[in-house]
């Protein structure tokens, strides 16, 4: 439990860190920003009780915005990502449900499964974020492209974590 | 009471997510608010401090360019000194400059340490603050143009709304016929942005200079903000005009910050007259 806990607050530091100083300055013909923090709330154990998925996913998104001088942006989208977390963990349950133990790795569920998962939660977190920055419609496209394009890198990003970083 | 104790029991997911949401939303379009919370003046401070040790090394593997583009800037201010000049008056040369002069604008060297081109809402870190002399709606220049205006200020730092920012409008004409515009950034291209309200008739050429209008109390006159690169006819009577912007907001190191001398006679006078 101990361990599990050290894991998690080291986790968002290095998190936090690497997105604020190497991520951010990432950019690609101004449509592909990774936001590769949400890897953090992706890995939380799946007993992870419901209040304190949101507070990791406010906090998270607040330290974000602090360094991103974008208060509460990264905070609601983050915060909406852990809010249907649970909904999309059990629509990807295997039939006699998560093994305790187990995290939510590709190491325990298979690739499929994990791709399936991340992809839509990236999705939802990267939709929320871009629409709430542009709060418009008229260049719905152009958000679009870049939510897609965003995504799929920070995607990218996540799937190569898992065989690098958290090989068991 | 019991009943609605056992509703937030069981619905506490959702009714936290609701209150979180809240809280964030409110942070997000409470702009101006934010700027004088007391949390985001320590937070600037503490950011202020490490992002100045990461900028310095981002700084070091662009100092070939930096050196060249000050060397440029050098030269072009030391051709503009009075000394470069001779005079064709033959009396001229017994005027003092400094009896005929009063100095309205005073430039406050700064250096960039955080940025960023690829949001909606760009901001931009300095590292110098209030004790430095730096106020918030400050104009904010590069050696090549117009990079912002300063909105927020700590002991030692400030912030920046650069041009790369969509709430950011800046009242700029044309330099050859003098008509004016409003430009701002359409949050696409951090090298382009749109020129609004130049009346139809006036006749525009692809490479014209756009400089600063001086209209508002916050840019001087006729600091450079971009050349043309095409234009179109928007709605009504007037061109959108695409703007190839001056300053390069992906390599910016050095900025100076510019403090004007007689603003507060100038905004005095206009409140007195009921302006605002």
């Amino acid at each position: 439990m101990i361990k599990i806990l050290l894991r998690n607050i080291l986790r968002i530091i290095i998190l936090v860190l690497l997105q604020v100083f190497i991520l951010n300055n990432v950019q690609f013909s101004g449509f592909v920003n990774p936001y590769f923090y949400v890897l953090f709330i992706l890995l939380l154990p799946f007993e992870t009780p419901g209040w304190l998925l949101l507070g990791l996913g406010f906090v998270l998104g607040l330290s974000i915005d602090l360094f991103a001088n974008t208060p509460g942006l990264h905070a609601s989208a983050t915060v909406f990502m852990a809010f249907i977390r649970p909904a999309v963990l059990g629509y990807f349950a295997p039939r006699d449900g998560y093994v305790p133990g187990t995290f939510p790795r590709i190491y325990y569920y298979g690739f499929s499964w994990f791709f399936q998962y991340s992809a839509i939660l990236i999705l939802a977190h990267h939709f929320f974020l871009f629409y709430i920055e542009v709060f418009r419609l008229s260049d719905f496209f152009h958000t679009f492209t870049r939510v897609i394009l965003s995504a799929a890198f920070t995607l990218l990003l996540v799937l190569i974590s898992q065989y690098f970083i958290y090989r068991k | 009471m019991r009943n609605l104790l056992r509703f937030i029991l069981s619905n506490h997911f959702v009714l936290l997510f609701i209150l979180f949401e809240t809280i964030a939303l409110i942070l997000v379009f409470q702009k101006n608010n934010y700027q004088n919370a007391i949390a985001f003046n320590i937070s600037r401070n503490i950011s202020g401090y490490i992002n100045t040790k990461t900028h310095s090394l981002r700084e070091y593997l662009s100092l070939r360019e930096a050196n060249i583009a000050l060397h440029e800037e050098n030269r072009v201010l030391r051709n503009e000194l009075f000394s470069s000049y001779k005079s064709q008056v033959p009396l001229a040369e017994d005027i003092e400059f400094e009896e005929a002069w009063e100095r309205r604008y005073n430039y406050i060297p700064a250096r960039v340490i955080s940025t960023s081109v690829n949001k909606q809402n760009n901001f931009m870190s300095l590292d110098k603050g209030s004790v430095h002399g730096i106020e918030p709606d400050m104009a904010v220049v590069s050696g090549s143009g117009v990079v912002g205006v300063v909105t927020g200020v700590s002991d030692n730092f400030s912030t920046v709304l650069p041009l790369l920012n969509i709430d950011l409008r800046i009242s700029s004409k044309l330099k050859d016929t003098g008509y004016f515009g409003s430009l701002y950034w359409d949050g696409r291209d951090p090298t382009k942005a749109t020129l609004t309200d130049i009346p139809h008739h006036v006749t525009l050429n692809s490479g014209d200079s756009v400089v600063t209008s001086g209209l508002s109390a916050i840019f001087p006159e006729g600091i450079m903000v971009g050349t043309i690169t095409d234009f179109e006819i928007a709605g009504g009577n007037f061109w959108s005009v695409n703007v190839s912007l001056a300053t390069d907001f992906r390599k910016l190191n050095h900025v100076y910050v510019i403090q004007d001398l007689f603003r507060d006679e100038l905004l005095e006078l206009e409140r007195a007259e009921g302006y605002d």
